[in-house]
């Protein structure tokens, strides 16, 4: 009867399907488990030594193809603190808080490119958090069965569309619906806030800021799955057994747990963010100024290098736009390995559980 | 003597696999009674009825009324249930975000009492009643209830479920991840708690059962086969099968 099937019992078999030959010799374990002792040799048999051979040799492989790596990303650092000496020794620390950008004149300052990039990353996250965790949670904890897979596998297609895509749907149809509905009603009801002022271009941080939501979402939303996933369902019993409604039980037990890593896929959507360059630069509007107001035009670290790059004539423009690039990637770098560490303590699965 | 949970005609699916076979059971109030049977024969799964848990698993189905002072179970909500029935479980699982004292007045918070004062009263108190107060009195608001040890731990889920003031304790195998004296502590523990409230134990061990418990329930592939005083079961028990697993010849 019932107690003859057990599905809901894994059997505790080891998963890792790393490798032909390290498989082979887990499956020969238990047999030789059996009669302990007996043929155990001090020196591994010659098969065995071939697979720590090949083991020891993929380990090699994958230590030189990580100095690669290391050694590329060193370069890149190398290759643009050499291009961007003029600009440094030209203004100092002072590129960072000037706000002048005249190429004519040979005026430059990065603030305005700094703060388009942070502001408009950061309308983005404030569109981008509630909604992919919102589709995370659904999918995870509230959606039937059969639906999980094509509701993550649909929001994880949005991250395969090519950025120019995004930018060219977002200049024939998002534009126009915030120039003609959203922005008019933003600016009669929060304008108040002094964040929704001036003409309504269409055009501007907040479009940009919209985009960037949009692309976001799917890698936000993804791990946070993830992460969500590996709250242990003892946790999600214990509040259910306190008498939480299934929206506390999601709060108390799931949410709570997972907070460290939902955070890190919000910074990891952050990362994503200060570095999109095409489908921002289509709808900023490219102006290098600082306008307390989302609805006026702006300009992105990307968007300045991309546009400018190759027409830039005299050393010194070349020299500050790669010292832009420079501090874009350190930024993008540290936010990086931040998210990774903060998702990696909780997706391998020791400190935020119980040590029972 | 006054029935504290009535267990009528009690069936429960998963799926398509029935798990329990139509079950009858008065439960005695303020006492312990012990359910007994061999793996996989339905003890969790009949005890989780009890508070409606058993339907949290979307596979899960049941039929058959239950009766927790005398109101059927499946005529309130669930919610309204689990906290007049708390449960506790095999494995401890106390919020490890939450410290200590948080974790006490989780249900409470739940429930909307956000008084400090009252707070405070309860959590020691449940702490007291759990016989976790000393250890744990110094570092209450310091400490993640994950770093307490297994014991500890376990009484600590003990005490968040009298928090909300059950009337009913449900433990499932509340003892076996635990070490020989941390499961004597649960074992005192429920012969105090049982002179304020009714505690239904399921127990993989029978001298647990004949220790804390005077009702025993004895399960066999989804059936109560035997349900009687302790004394009676261990000593003289009517059903052959019952008979045969006490006397450890299957099982
Ligand atoms: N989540 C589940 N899904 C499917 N079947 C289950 C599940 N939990 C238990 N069962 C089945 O129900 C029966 C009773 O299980 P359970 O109540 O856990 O037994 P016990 O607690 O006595 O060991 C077993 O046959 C088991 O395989
Ligand atoms: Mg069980």
């Amino acid at each position: 009867m019932g107690a003859a099937r057990e599905p809901h019992i894994p059997d505790g078999q080891p998963t890792g399907q790393s490798f032909g030959a390290a498989a082979a010799t887990r499956s020969n374990q238990p047999d030789s488990s059996k009669v302990p002792f007996v043929n155990q040799t001090r020196e591994a048999p010659a098969w065995k030594k071939s697979v720590i051979n090949l083991d020891s040799g993929f380990k090699g492989l994958m230590l030189v193809a990580a100095l690669v790596v290391l050694g590329i990303v060193g370069l890149i650092v190398a290759e643009l603190m050499q291009g961007s000496a003029l600009a440094w020794q030209k203004f100092g620390i002072h590129f960072f808080f000037g706000s002048e950008w005249d190429p004519v004149s040979g005026g430059f300052g990065a603030l305005p490119f700094i703060y388009g990039t942070v502001v408009s990353s950061l309308v983005a996250l404030f569109i981008a958090v509630p909604l992919a965790v919102a589709v995370a949670v659904f999918v995870t904890e509230m959606c039937p069965k059969p639906l999980r897979r094509p509701i993550s596998y649909a929001t994880e297609l949005l991250a395969a569309i090519p950025s120019v895509i995004y930018g060219l749907w977002a200049i024939f149809i998002l534009v126009p619906i915030l120039r003609v509905h959203v922005e008019p009603w933003l600016m009669k009801y929060f304008s108040w806030t002094g964040l929704f002022t001036g003409p309504a271009y269409g055009i501007g941080m907040l479009a940009a800021g919209v985009v960037l939501a949009i692309m976001i979402v799917p890698i936000i939303s993804s791990i946070t799955r993830e992460v969500l996933a590996v709250v242990p369902q003892p946790q999600r019993e214990a509040a259910l057994a306190l008498g939480a409604t299934r929206w506390e039980m999601i709060r108390m037990a799931v949410l709570r747990n997972a907070r460290a890593g939902i955070m890190g896929a919000v910074i990891l959507g952050l990362g994503r963010a200060l570095g999109e360059t095409m489908a921002v630069t289509m709808v900023i509007g490219n102006s290098p100024s600082i306008a307390k107001s989302l609805l006026a035009p702006g300009y992105t670290m990307a968007s300045v290098i991309a546009n400018e790059f190759n027409e830039a004539t005299s050393d010194l423009h070349r020299s500050a736009l790669i010292e832009i690039g420079l501090a874009l990637f350190i930024v993008t770098i540290i936010v990086n390995i931040l998210a990774g560490l903060m998702v990696w303590t909780v997706t391998r699965g020791t400190p935020a559980r119980t040590n029972a | 003597m006054a029935t504290a949970v009535e267990v009528h005609d009690l069936k429960a699916w998963f799926g398509k696999t029935e798990a329990l076979h139509g079950i009858n059971m008065a439960v005695e109030a303020k006492h312990a009674t012990a359910v007994i049977g061999p793996s996989g024969c339905g003890k969790s799964t009949f005890i989780r009825c009890l508070n409606r848990m058993h339907e949290t698993n979307p596979e899960a189905k049941s039929e058959g009324t239950v009766r927790v002072g005398g109101v059927d179970v499946y005529e309130m909500p669930a919610v309204d249930v689990r906290r007049r029935v708390g449960m506790v479980f095999q494995k401890p699982n106390p919020f490890p975000t939450m410290t200590i004292y948080d974790n006490v007045a989780a249900g409470l918070k739940l429930n909307g009492t956000h008084n400090r004062k009252i707070l405070d009263d309860i959590v020691e108190h449940s702490l007291q009643q759990a016989a976790l107060w000393d250890e744990v009195k110094d570092i209450l608001k310091k400490q993640s209830g994950a770093s307490l040890s297994g014991g500890q731990q376990q009484r600590l889920c003990i005490a968040r479920a009298l928090a909300v003031s059950p009337e009913v304790m449900l433990m499932d195998e509340p003892a076996s991840a635990l070490d020989p004296i941390s499961t004597a502590k649960i074992e005192d523990l429920i012969f105090e708690l049982k002179q304020k409230l009714t505690i239904v134990i399921v127990t993989h061990n029978m001298q647990q059962a004949s220790r804390v418990a005077e009702f025993t329930g004895f399960f066999l592939m989804g059936n109560l086969i035997e349900f009687d005083k302790t004394e009676k079961i261990f000593t003289n028990p009517s059903d052959k099968r019952t008979e045969d697993y006490i006397t450890g010849r299957f099982g």
